[in-house]
């Protein structure tokens, strides 16, 4: 398919495009948030005097005054409902006020007396935590366990055996655009969100049954949305402060997270402590794979991550066993980060595996070409297509590995260590049920609907492509409509499955349009691939991935720096090779950070997060990336959706941290198990 | 740590208000300043706690420049503050009266867009476009300063009259501009493509130059006609 420009590009480039915060609605007042300062305890009282005492102030929102709301299935929707406090930073207030700054100036006057709890906030993630559970299951549906074989007894009789533990810090979307809303409460009842989020549909209705409406009197207005990276694939509690203010005080409301408050309101990744036994044959030949995870929830929400499932499908083994289990703790509400599970799982895998080709003497990419599996060594479903050993030979062959001397810490020019690290990348394929409408115009354009989210990923772009060799028309005559609750409803930017879901149900209403032409314009057509999806076959689908990393670090200061990293990626068909690849790279720069730079610290002493801005909580700067290249492998599937695509949002950022990790191995003979890789890990470790 | 105050992050523990700031309850503090925003006057009564973004933003709906972290740590709200590129957030608006300003609103040049702004869609340098104005505002400065001569962190010879703009230099002038969907590499391609067209132009220009120079001075002995220039 041809590659086509941004079709929102000018709006982008002028300053045209809108996003929540920005839409010039009369009478808009402003909505500041209060936090709460103690990690565990009770709200005694809230003293808004002073605050409303400040000309301008129009409402002081709390506990103590906010109306009630119906109950919703994330407990972080429940703002002011309650005043239990389970984690510093939680909402406990908001201030409205007619302009910006008075309301931020009078949250500072809102006095909050808390009876605190007995003991402080319990917020120490560690494997001796005494409220350690199994959860019933993990993100979103995947058992907790599984066990094939007899691991205990498998491993201690391979011939080569590695156990290690990796963990991995919290870390934070940081999605560049502040969760925001703008709430308008229509004459006729009606609610109209401008907000940025993942998928209009979802927060249509969560809303509605939060603030007891029907659905159709919610509509959910988010043409642009400045990134997400999981964080606004459900409602944050900005949509639900919001329209609550402008409740309160009859006038639309503007509310938007500082970044600040980003860092305890919106979610993030949890920290991950795993264990990781490997045993294999002289041969390299798995016998057994063990992985198992540890992980942190919130009081009032479990959210676990799936950090062990990729390990479930990823290798051949006879033996294998993952577990998942968590803790509860006075930690804000952990949630989705760009390929949650895949990301910190497979850091832990590919680094196991990494230390296991060294252990048996063998090359890293042949050792993981000699585990490839015949078919999905758990379900035993056949993959639908696999071509993660292409991607491991293609990468090998562009990134020149076939040279590679093993040996760690050889490689030495001045104060500069090199090494190179390879690790793979996985991510499944997923598709959700979806409507769509097109209508075709006398004029011979084409109107395609769906409230579908582009939040950067070049959804828009790909639709009008996919709709455009739907109907075998040139893509400049195709106008695709998204990010609006108003029109058919979608399924969510996540899961890497947009494109997929959205994209068979524009493909289906494409058909459906085209006997109808000759019949006379206008001519309408709509989908619903509901009955589609369902009776999908059973299959493993999965994109596959291969990384390679090469890193120079400084032997004085201990810095790492990624002069060059190269992916082939195996995702089914790539519809739009121009925004698939700003993908890939993208996630694949987002791995770099996470190798090296990203982690958020949690405040043992009082709860919450300490670095909560982007001067302390550091991701990738244009210096920190040199040369980043994406390829793909052309792979032909015909057991996924009409398209032949897999989800390429997330797989770039699974395995770059491990590829980036094993290279500072080999520069370095060290291995640092713990992410980031910091100046401080590598001079304390050499 | 029985009473609470707004944890914004930006300011000081306790909820009181700095020295000399108006009382508790007090109404806002308001002037009238003039700013010049890509090329038109507006007189404006400003809060006096305002950013230069709040400004264009909320007041003159200008809503091009982003917040995204308005600490002056992520540059999505760069602006070309009288010919520098600046941080928005950090600019106190009753400071600058009189300031000229160009937005991302500014630079096209009415339907016809910048070559930057060319760039940036030709090799996909943005992905969700949050961070796309403080991107473009900060990379047509950077063109500026390179060309008036301004070494960098980087910069080899830190005596040459136009440092070159190649990867490195581009990199390095560019740190100040984060964006999390990670389109740099494509930044980087549009900048230095953007960079090499406009050197090109100008090593074209200063040889007509020259050679129109010199025809000038060929006319001038031989002929009446006039040269004219481009």
């Amino acid at each position: 398919m041809r590659a086509l420009e941004r079709v929102e590009g000018r709006d982008k480039v002028t300053g045209r495009a809108r996003y929540a915060y920005e839409y010039p609605v009369e009478g808009a007042v402003y909505a500041s948030a209060v936090q709460a300062t103690v990690g565990r305890g009770t709200i005694a009282a809230v003293d808004a005097e002073a605050a409303l005492a400040i000309p301008g102030v129009l409402a002081v929102v709390s506990c103590e005054n906010a109306p009630r709301l119906r109950q919703a299935a994330d407990a972080e929707l429940a703002v002011f409902q309650s005043r239990e406090v389970s984690y510093r930073g939680q909402l406990v207030a908001a201030v409205v006020a007619e302009t910006l700054d008075t309301a931020r100036d009078a949250a500072r006057f809102v006095r909050i007396e808390y009876a605190p709890a007995a003991e402080g906030p319990d917020v120490r993630l560690h494997p001796g935590h005494p409220g350690i559970y199994k959860p019933d299951k993990v993100n979103p549906t995947f058992p907790a366990d599984s066990v094939k074989g007899d691991p205990e007894e498998a491993l201690p009789a391979s011939a080569v055996q590695v156990e290690a533990t990796y963990t991995t810090p919290a870390e934070h979307n940081n999605a560049m655009e502040p969760h925001a809303t703008l709430a308008v409460w229509e004459e006729d009842g009606g609610l109209t969100l401008y907000d940025s989020n993942q998928g209009s549909s979802t927060v249509r209705d969560t809303l509605a049954e939060i603030f007891g409406l029907e659905p159709e009197r919610v509509r959910v207005v988010s043409p642009h949305v400045g990134g997400g990276f999981g964080s606004k694939g459900t409602p944050r509690p900005n949509v639900v402060l919001a329209a609550m203010a402008a409740g309160v005080v009859g006038r639309p409301v503007k509310f938007a997270f500082t970044r600040q408050q980003m860092f305890s309101a919106t979610g993030y990744r949890p920290p991950s402590i795993q264990r990781v036994r490997l045993g294999a044959d002289g041969t390299g030949r798995l016998t057994t794979v063990v992985h198992e995870a540890l992980s942190q929830t919130s009081m009032i929400r479990e959210f676990v991550e799936q950090t062990a499932t990729p390990t479930r499908m990823m290798y051949q083994a006879p033996n294998r066993r993952t577990a998942h289990r968590v803790t509860r703790l006075n930690v804000p509400t952990p949630s989705w980060m760009r390929a949650p599970g895949e990301t910190p799982g497979m850091y832990a895998l590919e680094s196991a595996m990494d230390e296991l080709a060294y252990a048996a003497g063998i090359d890293p990419v042949e050792l993981r070409i000699r585990n490839e599996p015949e078919t999905d060594p758990e379900s035993g479903l056949p993959f639908s297509s696999r071509n993660l050993v292409a991607c491991l030979r293609e990468g090998a062959e562009r990134f020149g590995w076939g040279d590679r001397d093993p040996r760690p810490a050889v490689r030495r020019e001045g104060r500069k260590l090199y090494g190179t690290g390879v690790a793979s990348s996985t991510y499944p394929a997923y598709r959700s049920p979806n409507q769509a409408y097109v209508r075709a115009d006398a004029d011979g354009r084409f109107t395609v609907r769906i409230a579908a989210a582009d939040i950067g990923t070049g959804a828009r772009t790909t639709l009008t492509l996919i709709a455009a060799e739907t109907l075998k028309v040139e893509p400049e005559r195709v106008a695709v409509e998204l990010g609006d609750s108003s029109l058919p409803r979608a399924s969510l930017a996540g899961g890497s499955s947009g494109t997929a879901g959205w994209g068979s149900a524009v493909v289906r209403a494409c058909e459906a349009l085209l006997p109808k032409l000759d019949a006379g314009l206008p001519a309408e057509a709509t989908a619903d691939t509901t009955d589609e999806v369902k009776a999908q076959e059973k299959y493993a689908r999965h994109a596959y991935g291969a990384q390679f990393a090469e890193v120079e670090v400084d032997v004085d200061t201990g810095e790492v720096r990624v002069p060059r990293m190269l992916g082939v990626f195996a995702a089914g068909r790539i519809i739009n090779p121009t925004t698939a690849r700003s993908q890939f790279i993208g996630g694949m720069t987002m791995g770099l950070g996470m190798a090296l730079m990203e982690q958020t610290v949690m405040d043992e002493e009082f709860g919450d997060y300490l670095n909560h801005d982007l001067a302390q909580y550091h991701v990738p700067a244009c210096a920190d990336v040199r040369d980043i290249e994406a390829f793909w492998v052309d792979e032909r599937d015909a057991h996924l959706n009409p398209m032949g695509s897999k989800g390429i949002g997330e797989i770039g950022i699974v395995g770059a941290a491990a590829a980036v990790a094993n290279a500072v191995h080999h520069a370095t003979g060290l291995r640092v198990r713990d992410l980031p890789i910091t100046p401080a890990k590598i001079l304390t470790g050499m | 740590m029985d009473s609470a105050n707004n944890s914004d992050g930006d300011v000081p523990p306790g909820g009181g208000r700095p020295p000399g700031g108006a009382p508790p309850g007090g109404p806002p503090v308001r002037a009238v300043i003039t700013l010049v925003v890509n090329g038109t006057e507006h007189r404006i009564g400003v809060d006096t706690r305002a950013s230069l973004l709040d400004v264009l933003r909320e007041d003159l709906g200008l809503t091009g420049s982003k917040k995204g972290c308005d600490h002056g740590q992520c540059g999505a709200c760069t602006i070309l503050l009288d010919g520098r590129r600046a941080n928005g957030c950090l600019a106190l608006a009753v400071a600058h009266d009189g300031a000229r300003i160009t937005t991302v609103e500014g630079l096209a040049d009415g339907d016809r867009l910048s070559p930057l702004q060319e760039a940036f869609i030709e090799y996909d340098a943005f992905q969700c476009g949050y961070c796309t104005p403080g991107q473009l505002c900060s990379a047509t400065a950077v063109l500026d300063e390179a060309a008036a001569g301004w070494p960098s962190a980087v910069t080899p010879d830190i005596t040459a009259a136009t440092p070159m703009l190649d990867a490195a230099e581009i990199r390095e002038r560019m740190s100040g501009n984060l964006c999390r969907c990670g389109a740099y590499v494509n930044i980087v391609a549009a900048l230095r493509d953007t960079a090499e067209r406009a050197e090109r132009q100008s090593a074209a220009d200063a040889a007509r130059a020259t050679s129109a120079a010199s025809d000038a001075r060929s006319e001038a002995i031989g002929h009446a006609q006039g040269v004219g220039r481009r």
